[in-house]
C-alpha cells in the first residue's frame, strides 16, 4: 500500500498531439480516486502512465515516495483491471488468478491459499476450474478483480471496469467494487467516463478535460460548487440547465426574468475586462411547483411562468420539461459536453429546461405553469473562461451573496 | 418457416454434391497410384482400378533398397529441422511486426514478400555454386538453408495474421501481473498464437518435403539427398525390371507422413482458442 503522486505529468505523443498536460495530484495511501472525463480527455492515458504501460514525457510520478518514471510495469507492483477483462483465456480462472503469484515465483501452497482467499471473497469459488469462455460478463470481471486483488499489490488501477456489463448487473458490481476497496484498503484510482459512477465510487473525483485537471474533490463538493462551466455540465443527471444572461444595470436580464445580484456578483463584474454576457446555470431540483413552496423559501427565489412540455413522473419526483423563449448558451464547453452526450446537433429553438418537483406537483402536460427557482443555488459563468463568478473560497454562494 | 427449411436443405445438397465431386476429383490420381502400388508387373498395365492380384512386393522391394530408407531418413530430418526454426524465427519476427513499430518494419515485410515471389529456379545455379565453394553441397545444412529462407516469409506472414488477432490487453494484463516481455511472450502470446503456429507448421513442412527443385540441384548422393529425388533415381533392382510399381509404392509411403503431420497437429487447430479473453 502506497500514495501516488502525479508532479506536474504530462504526455505528448510522438506526432506532436498533448495527451495530457501537467496533471498534479496526490492519491493518498487508501484513497479511491476517480478519474472521470468525456471520451479523449486523457483519463485513460494518465491510468496507463501510472500504471507503466505508457512512457511518461515530462513530469514526475512516485508511489510510495519513490520515482518509478522509469521503472517497467511488473516493478511498480501494481495491479490493473481492464475494461475488457484481459483474461487469458487458455488458462482456468484459478491460473489466471495464480498467474501473477507464479511469475512472483511464489510456492504452490501459498498461491493455492492465497487463490482460494480472494475467490471465496468474490464468491468465484465454484468456478475455479472453469475456463474464462465459460464464464459470464459479470462473472469474468469478477475473475478480473480477483487476479488484481490475489497478489496484495500497492494500487489497483481500473480501467473502466464496469462498462461492459449491462445497466443492473453494473449498479450492482458497484457496490461490489466499493466495498472490496473499503474492505482491503488500498489505493486506488478508476477510471469512468460515466458520472453516475464517478459521484458514487470515489473518495476524491479528478475531471478532466483535454487533457487537463478541471477540478478535485469529493463528489458533493464538485456538485455544489463547480470551479467552472465544464464541471457543473458534467456532473449531475439530468445535468445543469443553462441560460444565456445579459448584464443590465446591475441585474441579469434572462429568459426567467429579471435575476437581482448580490454585491459579490456585482463587484465582480464592475471590473474592467468583467463580460457583459454571463451564462446562468441552475439546477432541476432547484425549482420547484410555484403553488407548494412557502411565504417563507419563496423570498428566497424567483418565479416564472413556462408551458409545460413533458412531464416524467419517477415516482419519488416528477422531472418536468419545460421550453422557455429567448437565446440559448453558447460556449465551448457546452458544446463539448453535448458532443460528449452524442446530442450536439439536437435541440431545437429556445432553451429546454429540466426541472424536478415534488411529486406531490399537480403539474400537466400541456398546461402553462407557474415555478419558483432557488437564487441561492444558481450559479453564474463567464462563457469566455467557463470561470463559476459565483464560487467564492472554493464555495458556491448564489448571485445574492453580499 | 417451411420455405426457409427447405431452401437450405436444398442448399445443403447442392453443396454437398459439389464437395463430393471435387473430393473424388482430388483422389482418384491418388487412389490409382495406391492401387497400381498394389498390383504385380503382369497386371500393371490391366487398366483396373482395383487390382485382380494383390502384392505387397513393391513395398518390399523399396524397403530393401538403401537408396529408398536413406532418403526417407533425409527427408524427415531435414523437413523437421527447417520447419522448426522457419516457425521460431518467423514466430519472433512476426510478433515484432505486429506489435511494435520500429524504423524499416515496411521494407522488412516487402523484402520477405519479395524473397517469397523470387523465382526460385533462378537461385538454383547459384546457391549450387555458393554451397560447394562453402562445403555446404550435399549436406543436411545445404537443403535447410535455403528451405528456411523460402519458408520464412511465409511463416511470417501467416503468423502476423494470427498474432493480430490476439488482443492486446492480455499482453499489457501480463505485464501488469509482473511478466517480462519474454514471459508475456511465451506464457501468454504464444499459447493462444498455437492454432497459427500449427497451421504454419503444416505448411512450411509441406513445403519442405515436398521441394524437388533445390534437393535434386544441391545434393549428389545419399548423403543428403530427400525422397522426390530419390524416387526420380529409382530404376528397380535391375535395369531389365520396370519400376513403375515400386515408385508408385514409394509414393503412397511419402504421402502417409504429410497425412500424419496434417491430423497430428489439425486437432491442435481450434478455432475459437482465444474466446473469453476479451468482451465482445
Amino acid at each position: 500500500m502506497a500514495d501516488i503522486v502525479l508532479d506536474k505529468v504530462s504526455k505528448k505523443f510522438p506526432d506532436g498531439t498533448v495527451a495530457v498536460q501537467d496533471v498534479d495530484l496526490e492519491i493518498a495511501d487508501g484513497e479511491f480516486v476517480i478519474l472521470v472525463g468525456p471520451s479523449g480527455c486523457g483519463k485513460s492515458t494518465t491510468l496507463n502512465m501510472i500504471a507503466g504501460l505508457e512512457d511518461i514525457s515530462s513530469g514526475e510520478l512516485r508511489i510510495g515516495g519513490q520515482r518509478v518514471n522509469d521503472k517497467a510495469p511488473r516493478d511498480r507492483d501494481i495491479a490493473m483491471v481492464f475494461q475488457s477483462y484481459a483474461l487469458y483465456p487458455n488458462m482456468t480462472v484459478r491460473e489466471n488468478m495464480a498467474f501473477p503469484l507464479r511469475l512472483a515465483k511464489l510456492d504452490k501452497e501459498t498461491i493455492n491459499q492465497k487463490v482460494d482467499e480472494a475467490a471465496k471473497v468474490l464468491e468465484l469459488t465454484p468456478l475455479l476450474d472453469r475456463k474464462p469462455a465459460n464464464l459470464s460478463g459479470g462473472q469474468r470481471q469478477r475473475v478480473a478483480m480477483g487476479r488484481a486483488i490475489v497478489r496484495q499489490p500497492k494500487a489497483f488501477l481500473m480501467d473502466e471496469p464496469l462498462s461492459n456489463l449491462d445497466a443492473k448487473l453494473r449498479v450492482q458490481m458497484r457496490t461490489v467494487v466499493s466495498r472490496l476497496q473499503k474492505q482491503l484498503g488500498t489505493t486506488t484510482v478508476y477510471v469512468t467516463h460515466d458520472q453516475t459512477e464517478a459521484m458514487t465510487l470515489g473518495d476524491r473525483v479528478v475531471i478532466m478535460r483535454g487533457g487537463a485537471v478541471q477540478q478535485v474533490g469529493p463528489p458533493q463538493e464538485l456538485y455544489d460548487h463547480p470551479r467552472n462551466l465544464f464541471v457543473a455540465g458534467f456532473i449531475g443527471s439530468p445535468s445543469m440547465n443553462f441560460l444565456h444572461a445579459a448584464v443590465q444595470d446591475g441585474s441579469l436580464r434572462t429568459a426567467l426574468g429579471d435575476v437581482p445580484l448580490g454585491d459579490r456578483v456585482r463587484r465582480e463584474l464592475e471590473a474592467a475586462d468583467a463580460p457583459r454576457e454571463l451564462i446562468l446555470g441552475i439546477r432541476p431540483e432547484h425549482f420547484e411547483d410555484a403553488e407548494l413552496v412557502d411565504e417563507d423559501t419563496r423570498r428566497r427565489g424567483l418565479e416564472f411562468e413556462a408551458p409545460v412540455e413533458i412531464v416524467e413522473s419517477m415516482g419519488s419526483d416528477k422531472y418536468v420539461y419545460f421550453t422557455v423563449e429567448g437565446e440559448k448558451a453558447s460556449a465551448a464547453e457546452l458544446e463539448e459536453l453535448a458532443a460528449d452526450a452524442g446530442a450536439a446537433d439536437f435541440g431545437g429553438a429556445g432553451a429546454n429546461l429540466v426541472t424536478r418537483l415534488s411529486a406531490e406537483s399537480g403539474v400537466a402536460e400541456g398546461q402553462s405553469r407557474r415555478v419558483w427557482f432557488n437564487l441561492e443555488k444558481i450559479h453564474l459563468f463567464d462563457p469566455g473562461t467557463g470561470r463559476n463568478l459565483t464560487l467564492h473560497e472554493g464555495r458556491a454562494a448564489g448571485a445574492l451573496a453580499d | 418457416m417451411a420455405t426457409g427449411s427447405e431452401t437450405t436443405t436444398r442448399a445443403r445438397v447442392r453443396w454437398g454434391l459439389l464437395d463430393v465431386l471435387v473430393v473424388v476429383f482430388a483422389l482418384v490420381p491418388v487412389l490409382w497410384i495406391a492401387s497400381l502400388s498394389f498390383k504385380t508387373p503382369a497386371t500393371l498395365t490391366d487398366g483396373k482400378f482395383i487390382p485382380r492380384e494383390w502384392t505387397l512386393d513393391n513395398y518390399r522391394t523399396i524397403f530393401d533398397t538403401d537408396q529408398f530408407v536413406r532418403a526417407l531418413v533425409n527427408s524427415i530430418g531435414i523437413a523437421l529441422i527447417a520447419t522448426l526454426i522457419a516457425v521460431v524465427l518467423g514466430a519472433m519476427a512476426a510478433y515484432a511486426i505486429s506489435r511494435l513499430d520500429f524504423p524499416g518494419k515496411r521494407l522488412l515485410v516487402g523484402v520477405s514478400l519479395l524473397i517469397a515471389m523470387f523465382p526460385q529456379v533462378s537461385l538454383v545455379s547459384p546457391l549450387f555454386e555458393i554451397e560447394r565453394q562453402l562445403g555446404l553441397f550435399d549436406t543436411w545444412p545445404g537443403l535447410i538453408l535455403p528451405y528456411i529462407t523460402f519458408a520464412l516469409p511465409l511463416a511470417i506472414y501467416t503468423l502476423s495474421a494470427f498474432f493480430k488477432q490476439i488482443p492486446w490487453d492480455l499482453e499489457k494484463a501480463a505485464k501488469m501481473d509482473g511478466a517480462t516481455q519474454g514471459q508475456a511472450f511465451r506464457r501468454v502470446i504464444a499459447p493462444l498464437a498455437a492454432p497459427g503456429l500449427f497451421t504454419t507448421a503444416i505448411l512450411v513442412f509441406i513445403f519442405c518435403w515436398n521441394d524437388f527443385l533445390f534437393a535434386i540441384t544441391l545434393t549428389s548422393t545419399e548423403r543428403a539427398r530427400t525422397v522426390p529425388v530419390a524416387l526420380s533415381f529409382f530404376t528397380g533392382e535391375s535395369q531389365f525390371e520396370d519400376p513403375t510399381g515400386a515408385i508408385c509404392a514409394a509414393a503412397v509411403v511419402i504421402t502417409i507422413p504429410i497425412i500424419l503431420f496434417v491430423l497430428f497437429f489439425q486437432r491442435r487447430i481450434v478455432s475459437g482458442l482465444t474466446s473469453g479473453a476479451v468482451k465482445g
